[in-house]
């Protein structure tokens, strides 16, 4: 069994998924590029898809496999409510989602992030990676872009943050890993999910930050050549 | 497309991977654990740290849980096979609590449990990547044990996994006596944990220690008279 060469080569997936709580609740984060190879088959995908009313989960790694496990979790969740008589929670959610790709571990090829609000426990991130862990953890990254955001998280992250700083740090996040991941790209979604319920919200590439070695958008030449500036190529 | 040929290793004596169910290779493993016998009791410590590959991913990971009454497991290699371990251990405890017959599962019994678990995959080619450490006190005795994912299983006076194998099992040996006191067993683990991390690529810098002591009843009889 050739363990040297796989314990040291991780499988890339192209994504760059995040998770975070904040006192309150918890904000996932996206980007929206779907690749086959080398072409863009999706430039703009939804990867943070709902369970139930108040869990969402963010999908990494092979689209069908990510698909169909979602679909089956939010099959069982929802003859769990109905059973329960009251909503699922986001560890149920995340036992769920756990117990497929463990059981199929051999065949499926997909990291997820489930996140999610209950009365009991409040706002919860639980990182489910290849294999089949499960670990709850205050935030989590996941896809080939969250190799780039490990030392940003590391130094950005802080206990106790309200929505919209944990918000501006997702968006940040994605922002970066998309400036580096070629697998990652297009617009940046994030689902705000705490009490008081689900809040969508999509940053288009030109609302972003720029980071370095980036331009400013320009519609075209046209624009720069007849602009004021005589240096075109001077920007 | 390309993706599946690379994570198959060409080897047609094993038939196509994905026909079979079995577990090829671990992704999110944990290192080393080490543990000794002491004077009142078993000291069990591992780092909290989840490698994935070469990136060290995860630094809050539990590589160790007490379970039933007596005893203690740690486990190093693929964390999702150690926490479907547990899985099992809660059931083989809950079963055994149904009788209710005043009896529990001692650390011996359950390391026999687990070393037919690991060796019946092993045997079928679907091992659970684990080297796994068992330790516990019933009824005054003292029991540490291991076994590994291919079902190699002995008890000993001090046992380690992975890397410790090799680093820290030398110091051990050298160090170890009869009647450790609790200073100087916590001192002596350390000093493993410690060449580990020095030693060891996965290792984390954040530690685990589990302390098992004798259950107290007939210990405290004794003193009082």
């Amino acid at each position: 069994m050739d363990l040297e060469m796989n314990l040291n080569a991780p499988h890339s997936m192209g994504t760059t998924i995040i998770g975070v709580t904040y006192n309150g609740g918890v904000v996932l984060g996206a980007d929206s590029r779907t690749s086959t190879g080398m072409y863009v088959a999706n430039r703009a995908s939804d990867k943070i898809t709902q369970l139930t009313d108040n869990v969402y989960v963010c999908r990494s790694g092979s689209a069908a496999d990510s698909q169909i496990v979602s679909d089956y979790v939010r099959y069982f969740l929802h003859q769990h409510t109905i059973q329960l008589g009251q909503s699922a929670t986001s560890k149920v959610a995340a036992n769920l989602i756990r117990l497929l790709s463990y059981n199929n571990k051999n065949m499926l090829e997909t990291g997820l992030i489930v996140g999610g609000w209950d009365k009991y426990e409040g706002g919860k991130i639980y990182a489910i990676p290849l294999g089949g862990t499960l670990i709850e953890q205050p935030f989590a990254i996941g896809g080939s872009g969250s190799s780039y955001l490990y030392g940003f998280f590391d130094q950005a992250w802080k206990e106790g943050m309200t929505k919209d700083e944990a918000e501006q740090l997702v968006v940040k996040a994605v922002s970066l890993a998309i400036a580096r991941d070629g697998a990652s790209g297009g617009v940046v979604r994030t689902v705000i999910i705490n009490s008081e319920g689900v809040t969508r919200n999509f940053y288009p590439g030109d609302k972003l930050q720029l980071w370095h070695e980036e331009l400013e958008p320009q519609n075209s030449l046209l624009d720069l050549l007849n602009s004021s500036n005589s240096e075109p190529m001077n920007i | 497309m390309n993706f599946m040929a690379l994570k198959q290793p060409e080897n047609s004596l094993l038939g196509s991977e994905s026909d079979s169910q079995r577990t090829l290779y671990p992704y999110v493993t944990g290192t080393s654990v080490a543990a000794l016998e002491y004077k009142d009791g078993i000291l069990m410590a591992a780092d909290m740290g989840g490698s994935y590959g070469s990136t060290l991913r995860y630094k809050s990971v539990e590589q160790m849980k007490p379970f039933g009454k007596h005893s203690l497991l740690g486990a190093s290699g693929e964390i999702s096979d150690f926490q479907e371990i547990l899985h099992y251990l809660d059931e083989l405890i809950l079963y055994d609590n149904m009788w209710d017959d005043g009896n529990s599962l001692g650390p011996k019994e359950v390391h026999n449990y687990l070393t037919r678990v690991m060796y019946n995959r092993r045997n079928k080619f679907n091992p659970l990547w684990n080297s796994l450490v068992l330790g516990g006190v019933k009824n005054g005795n003292k029991y540490l044990g291991t076994v590994s994912m291919i079902g190699v299983n002995f008890e000993d006076n001090h046992v380690a996994t992975g890397f410790g194998n090799h680093l820290a099992r030398p110091i051990l040996r050298q160090e170890w006596h009869e009647n450790l006191s609790f200073e100087d067993g916590v001192k002596l683990l350390e000093k493993c944990m410690h060449v580990l991390l020095y030693r060891d690529r996965s290792a984390v810098n954040k530690l685990q220690v589990h302390i098992f002591l004798y259950t107290c009843r007939l210990h405290l009889l004794d003193k009082s008279s």
